[in-house]
C-alpha cells in the first residue's frame, strides 16, 4: 500500500516535470501517415454533383418549360400531384404567406434559391430511381417547377446562366444563426 | 433509510418465511406447474432451477430474452406513405447507452446495402491534396472512442402544436446515445492539406438521398469524427455502416451515414436539407437556419406516459438529460408541476454532449401529480417550459423542441402526457 503511494507519487512527479508523456511512439503526428491515395477533381466527376446557391456546378444542358411538364407528368405527379399541389410527396407549388398558423413551405413559399431545384432534383429525385435523370431533363423539371409557381414565364428556358439568376420569392426569408 | 431495528425485524421475518418454504414448498410443489403461486406466501423450487437450460451460442448472436419482446422501436401510427423515422423505447432502457438493435432510425431514401470493400470516402475542394479513402484506410488511422448522444432535431416536433405522443418512446424516440469509435476528423483533413480560404465543408452521402449537409469547418476541425463503430461493434447498416460522419451535440441529420464524400468550400452550398427542411420558421415568417446544436433538454423516463403506479409508496424517479452545448450541470424534479423543484443526482460520469442518467427518490402519496424534469447545462441554458418556447419562437418551428415534458399521475396512478 505504502509502496504504491511512494511509486504514484513518483509517476506523478515525473509527469509534471515533463519526464514521461501518456506514450513513446515513433509516430510524427505532423506528417503524413502515407494512408489513403490522390485522386484527381476528373476521377472524382461522377460524384462532384453539388450545385452551390451562386450555380457553381452547374453542368452543360438546358430545358424549356414545356419539356419539364413532359418529366413531370411521367417522373413527378404521381406523388407531387398533377399540378405540383402535393399527394404522398410534398406540395410544391403555391402556399401563400409563412407567417400563418398553419403555413405551407413549398418550394413556391419556401426556397429561397433556384439552384436547390437542380441540385436535390438531380441527385435525389424521382423517390424509386435517383440519379437517372439526364441533366437536360432535370433543367427541364426545374423549369417547369418554376413555371408552376408562377416565377417564371412559360416560355423560358433553364440552363447553367439562366437557372441563378432566378430570384425566389422568399430569398430574405432566412436568418443564419450559428451557435 | 428506516431505523436499524426495523431492519433487523424485516431480516428475521425473511429467514423464517424461506425456512417455512422450503419445507412447505416441497410438499405443495406437484401442484405448481409453472413458478410461484402468486396467491401462497411460501416459496417453492421452480422447474428452471431442477434442469439443464438451453446451451451455448444460441443463438451465435445474442438476442434480448423472450420476456423483452416488446422492448423495440417503433413507427409512428398510423404509419405513414413515407415514414420519417423509427423511434427508441426510452421508457424501458436503463443507464444511458442504448442497444444498437434500438438505436432510433432516420434516413431519407431507406438504407443502402455498401460492401465495405468497395466503400470509398473522397475528400477534395478547398485542400492541396484531394485524397481517395478505401476503409481499410480509415481503420488505419489514430482512432478514438466517445460516449454521444445522437437527437433529430424533429424530436418531440409534433408537441409544439398539441399532445400527440403517448409514451416518452413516441414524443422523445428520435434520441439515442452510443459509444461511438473512429478517427478525428481533423487528422485525416490534415493529410488532404485544408487551405485557409475553406470555411465550410458538404458531407454527402452515398444512399439514395446523396444527403448533404453544410458544416463549418470549425466544427469539423474541433471535435467532428468520423465514425465506423458503435458501442464495440461495426455500425448497424441503418447507422450509415460502413462508415459516418457524427458532428457531437449537432442536429443528427448533419451527422451524415454512408458518408461518400467531403467537399471544402467557402460557404454553405444552401442545400435542400438546410434550407426546406431543418430550419425553424418564427411567428413573423422568416425562418432561423443553421441552427446547429440541440438544446439543453431532458425527460422522465421511469415512471412515465402510458404505465400505472400500482400502489402508494416509494418510486424511483428517473431519466435522461443532454445538451449539444456540452456537459450537463444539474437536472432538478418537480411533482407538483413546477411549483416547486429539488435536485435530482446526476449519474457519474457527466461526460461532455452525452446523455446523461439522472434519478430522484419519491414517495407517491397516491394524491394526483404531476411530474417533470427541468435540465441546466454547462453553458447556463436552461430548459424551457412549453409556454416559454411557444412565446419565443412560435408553434410552426418544428424543429429543436425542448420544451419540459409534464407526465400527469392520476389518482388510480395511471399517468399520460401532460403536454
Amino acid at each position: 500500500m505504502v509502496d504504491k503511494l511512494i511509486w504514484n507519487k513518483a509517476l506523478f512527479i515525473a509527469a509534471s516535470l515533463g519526464l514521461i508523456t501518456a506514450c513513446s511512439s515513433n509516430y510524427d503526428m505532423k506528417k503524413s501517415t502515407g494512408l489513403g491515395k490522390s485522386i484527381s477533381e476528373q476521377q472524382l466527376q461522377a460524384w462532384n454533383i453539388d450545385i452551390n446557391a451562386k450555380g457553381v456546378g452547374l453542368p452543360a444542358g438546358s430545358g424549356s418549360v414545356a419539356a419539364g411538364e413532359l418529366v413531370f407528368q411521367q417522373q413527378c405527379a404521381s406523388c407531387h400531384g398533377a399540378q405540383g399541389q402535393g399527394g404522398v410527396a410534398n406540395r410544391l407549388v403555391g402556399g401563400g404567406g409563412l407567417n400563418t398558423a398553419n403555413p405551407a413551405k413549398t418550394v413556391a413559399s419556401y426556397w429561397p434559391y433556384a439552384t436547390t431545384i437542380f441540385d436535390y432534383t438531380r441527385r435525389a429525385m424521382p423517390h424509386n430511381a435517383p440519379q437517372s435523370l439526364s441533366n437536360d431533363q432535370v433543367y427541364a423539371v426545374t423549369a417547369y417547377i418554376l413555371f408552376l409557381s408562377k416565377i417564371i414565364p412559360s416560355d423560358s428556358v433553364m440552363n447553367a446562366q439562366t437557372l441563378p439568376l432566378v430570384k425566389m420569392p422568399n430569398q430574405g426569408g432566412f436568418i443564419p444563426i450559428e451557435r | 433509510m428506516s431505523n436499524k431495528k426495523d431492519v433487523s425485524e424485516r431480516r428475521n421475518f425473511l429467514k423464517k418465511s424461506i425456512a417455512a418454504g422450503s419445507a412447505i414448498g416441497a410438499a405443495v410443489s406437484s401442484k405448481v406447474a409453472f413458478g410461484q403461486n402468486a396467491e401462497s406466501n411460501f416459496l417453492v423450487v421452480d422447474p428452471w432451477t431442477k434442469t439443464q437450460g438451453s446451451g451455448f451460442i444460441n443463438p451465435p448472436y445474442g438476442l434480448p430474452s423472450k420476456y423483452e419482446k416488446n422492448v423495440v422501436r417503433i413507427l409512428p401510427n398510423p404509419i405513414p406513405t413515407f415514414p420519417t423515422g423509427s423511434r427508441t423505447p426510452l421508457q424501458s432502457l436503463h443507464g444511458i447507452i442504448t442497444p444498437n438493435g434500438l438505436v432510433f432510425e432516420r434516413h431519407h431514401a431507406g438504407v443502402p446495402d455498401i460492401n465495405p470493400d468497395q466503400h470509398r470516402l473522397v475528400i477534395h475542394g478547398m485542400v492541396d491534396r484531394p485524397m481517395v479513402f478505401t476503409m481499410d484506410d480509415i481503420v488505419r488511422f489514430p482512432s478514438e472512442s466517445r460516449i454521444y448522444f445522437l437527437e433529430c432535431s424533429g424530436n418531440s416536433a409534433a408537441e409544439l402544436k398539441k399532445a400527440t405522443g403517448k409514451t416518452a418512446q413516441e414524443i422523445h424516440g428520435l434520441l439515442s446515445c452510443c459509444e461511438w469509435t473512429g478517427v478525428r476528423l481533423s487528422t485525416i483533413l490534415q493529410e488532404c492539406g485544408v487551405q485557409s480560404s475553406a470555411k465550410w465543408a458538404l458531407a454527402e452521402g452515398a444512399d439514395g438521398a446523396a444527403m448533404t449537409r453544410s458544416i463549418p469547418m470549425s466544427k469539423m476541425m474541433d471535435d467532428a469524427l468520423l465514425v465506423y463503430a458503435q458501442n464495440g461493434e461495426m455500425l448497424r447498416a441503418e447507422q450509415g455502416y460502413p462508415l459516418r460522419l457524427f458532428l457531437p451535440g449537432f442536429e443528427g441529420n448533419m451527422s451524415i451515414k454512408w458518408l461518400r464524400r467531403i467537399k471544402l468550400g467557402d460557404a454553405p452550398w444552401q442545400t435542400r436539407e438546410e434550407t426546406s427542411a431543418y430550419t425553424d420558421l418564427l411567428p413573423d415568417g422568416k425562418a432561423q437556419q443553421f441552427t446547429f446544436a440541440m438544446d439543453v433538454k431532458s425527460v422522465i423516463t421511469q415512471p412515465s406516459g402510458m404505465m400505472k403506479l400500482k400502489s402508494k409508496g416509494f418510486y424511483e424517479i428517473s431519466g435522461i438529460a443532454w445538451s449539444g452545448n456540452g456537459k450537463i450541470k444539474s437536472v432538478e424534479v418537480s411533482s407538483d408541476g413546477g411549483k416547486s423543484w429539488s435536485e435530482a443526482l446526476l449519474q457519474e460520469p457527466v461526460m461532455d454532449k452525452s446523455l446523461v442518467r439522472f434519478r430522484f427518490p419519491w414517495v407517491w402519496d397516491g394524491a394526483p401529480a404531476i411530474l417533470m424534469s427541468r435540465a441546466v447545462d454547462a453553458s447556463g441554458d436552461t430548459q424551457p417550459t412549453m409556454e416559454a418556447l411557444l412565446k419565443a419562437k412560435g408553434a410552426n418551428i418544428f424543429y429543436h423542441n425542448n420544451a419540459i415534458q409534464p407526465w400527469l399521475i392520476a389518482a388510480n396512478g395511471e399517468i399520460t402526457n401532460g403536454r
